[in-house]
């Protein structure tokens, strides 16, 4: 049997955004573990992400186009309440602000797939 | 019923050594941090057979307390290696407050040491954060500009009240002869300095140097015997709440609310008997982080607390009066040097940026990326 991890990157593989949800409490957990952080309750269930997100805090990392370009790196504020480090593409790294709607996506990012996040539609 | 405030004055710093600050090449990071012991043990008039207890943390070694036992050819009764970033070092002077009162040891180092600079640039045992990796952070300076980008947003701070930072880090660092970088340096050069990660440009980021630091640290009863002033350690304390910056409660509150608190509860003072407050700037948002949490002034007010020259040479509060990681030392953890200052100040040994009747001296210690919190506070015989 395998740990939370290996089995929300075995879900990512397949294209999918899993969350972790307590089935007495409601409470969402991300990153993935065998309990709720802080309160112990080990009663988790694997749910499908909305998808909706809104950032949080943001920045561009400079680095030269031989190298790859300037890239964005945010933190993600998930509709389900947890936060998690990710990137929003399809827009210039550095016009990513705060308080931003943004909806996720699986793709590949560096040879593994990953969440990546793009501005959502009004 | 035990009380934590028991320590308070019960241990002091009786010697006190950097080595190497700068560029030390040719030097290894044991090396340094050995003769960093070896001056703080000149200092205090003891030899490396009284060393019984000893306390490191080093960016390069797994096991450093013994890998700098081994160096120093003794055999402690207690050491720790304990590991909480920049921070480890106040932390490791609360263990040795402990371990000195109940009696576990009687004199106890806290050393660090580091070649980074000549080695080629920061390097680190730290493990790859496992959620976060992927998308590449430059880690410690993105998540640090995460949180200087946040602040912007939450309270209208701007690139140039984080300037105001780096400016006055660099006066404190002209009046200090041991300091590294003592050009002049306006708020229009650090805004145009390259951009590294939005909002953080080169300027608004820590030095990267060579450097050791070690401190000894007695029972308050026999430092009287030391050659040099002792400094007591009137109150310690740490907090953390986070490992990867995406964990972190709030960007924009760190857990020193919390360090704070404690440490000045400890010591029976506030912020406003401090008569210096040294604090880890890594990175300019620091310090105006860390000032508002400490309690110097509300939360959102720091951008304008460390602006107009009022942590500068001459201003109201004297903050990192040897020129801070930014300008002074920064190799690779900073936490020894900034509580080295606060005891030079209290000892009234601070050559060029003396501070006048320095009784009572905070050092305040960061790791990670805004993780860890850990707050010493130094005063002279007077203040126990």
């Amino acid at each position: 049997m395998k740990g939370p991890e290996e089995i929300w990157r075995d879900h990512l593989a397949e294209g999918r955004f899993m969350l972790q949800r307590s089935v007495s409490t409601g409470a969402y957990v991300f990153y993935p573990r065998p309990f709720v952080p802080g309160s112990g309750e080990d009663d988790l269930e694997w749910v499908e992400a909305s998808g909706e997100g809104v950032v949080y805090a943001t920045t561009a990392n400079r680095r030269s186009p031989e190298k790859g370009g300037t890239f964005n790196v945010a933190l993600i504020d998930l509709a389900e309440g947890p936060r998690m480090m990710a990137r929003v593409v399809g827009i210039d790294p550095d016009s990513v602000a705060i308080s931003m709607k943004v909806r996720a996506k699986v793709e590949d990012l560096n040879g593994a797939p990953a969440v990546l996040w793009e501005v959502a539609d009004e | 019923m035990s009380d934590v405030s028991l320590l308070r004055g019960k241990a002091a710093c009786v010697g006190a050594a950097t080595f190497g600050c700068g560029e030390s090449p040719g030097w290894t990071a044991t090396e340094l941090m050995g003769e960093a012991v070896r001056g703080a043990l000149a200092d205090a008039g003891l030899n490396l057979s009284d060393i019984d207890g000893i306390w490191a943390a080093t960016a390069v070694h797994a096991m450093p307390a013994m890998s700098l036992a081994e160096y120093l050819g003794i055999q402690p009764k207690y050491s720790s290696g304990s590991n909480i970033g920049g921070s480890s070092f106040m932390s490791h002077v609360l263990d040795a407050a402990m371990a000195l009162d109940a009696g576990v040891v009687d004199v106890a180092v806290i050393a660090y040491g580091s070649n980074q600079r000549t080695a080629g640039g920061f390097r680190s045992v730290s493990e790859p954060m496992p959620f976060e990796a992927q998308y590449e952070p430059r880690n410690p300076i993105t998540a640090y500009a995460l949180a200087a980008n946040r602040y912007m947003h939450e309270f209208g701070a701007t690139r140039e009240h984080l300037a105001e930072v780096a400016v006055a880090a660099r006066a404190w660092a002209s009046e200090n002869p041991e300091a590294f970088a003592r050009d002049p340096l306006t708020v229009d050069d650090v805004l145009a300095a390259r951009m590294i990660s939005d909002p953080l440009g080169k300027l608004d980021c820590c030095l990267v140097t060579d450097g050791a630091a070690a401190i000894i640290m007695t029972r308050s009863d026999r430092a009287r015997d030391a050659m040099a002033k002792p400094v007591y350690m009137l109150g310690a304390a740490m907090a953390h709440d986070h490992r990867m910056i995406s964990q972190m409660p709030s960007l924009t509150t760190t857990c020193a609310v919390d360090s704070g608190w404690r440490a000045f509860g400890m010591a029976g003072y506030g912020p406003g008997d401090m008569n210096t407050v040294q604090i880890y700037d890594a990175f300019t948002i620091n310090t105006i982080l860390f000032l508002e949490d400490l309690g110097f002034c509300e939360k959102g007010e720091g951008k304008d607390f460390v602006s107009d020259g009022r942590i500068a040479p001459g201003g109201a509060l004297p903050v990192n009066t040897n020129g801070g990681g930014l300008s002074c030392v920064h190799p690779g953890m900073y936490g020894m040097f900034v509580m080295i200052e606060a005891i030079r100040q209290a000892r009234g040994d601070a050559p060029g940026r003396q501070i006048e009747n320095a009784q009572l001296c905070l050092a305040h210690g960061n790791g990670g990326v805004l993780s860890s919190q850990a707050t010493t506070i130094w005063g002279t015989k007077d203040t126990l």
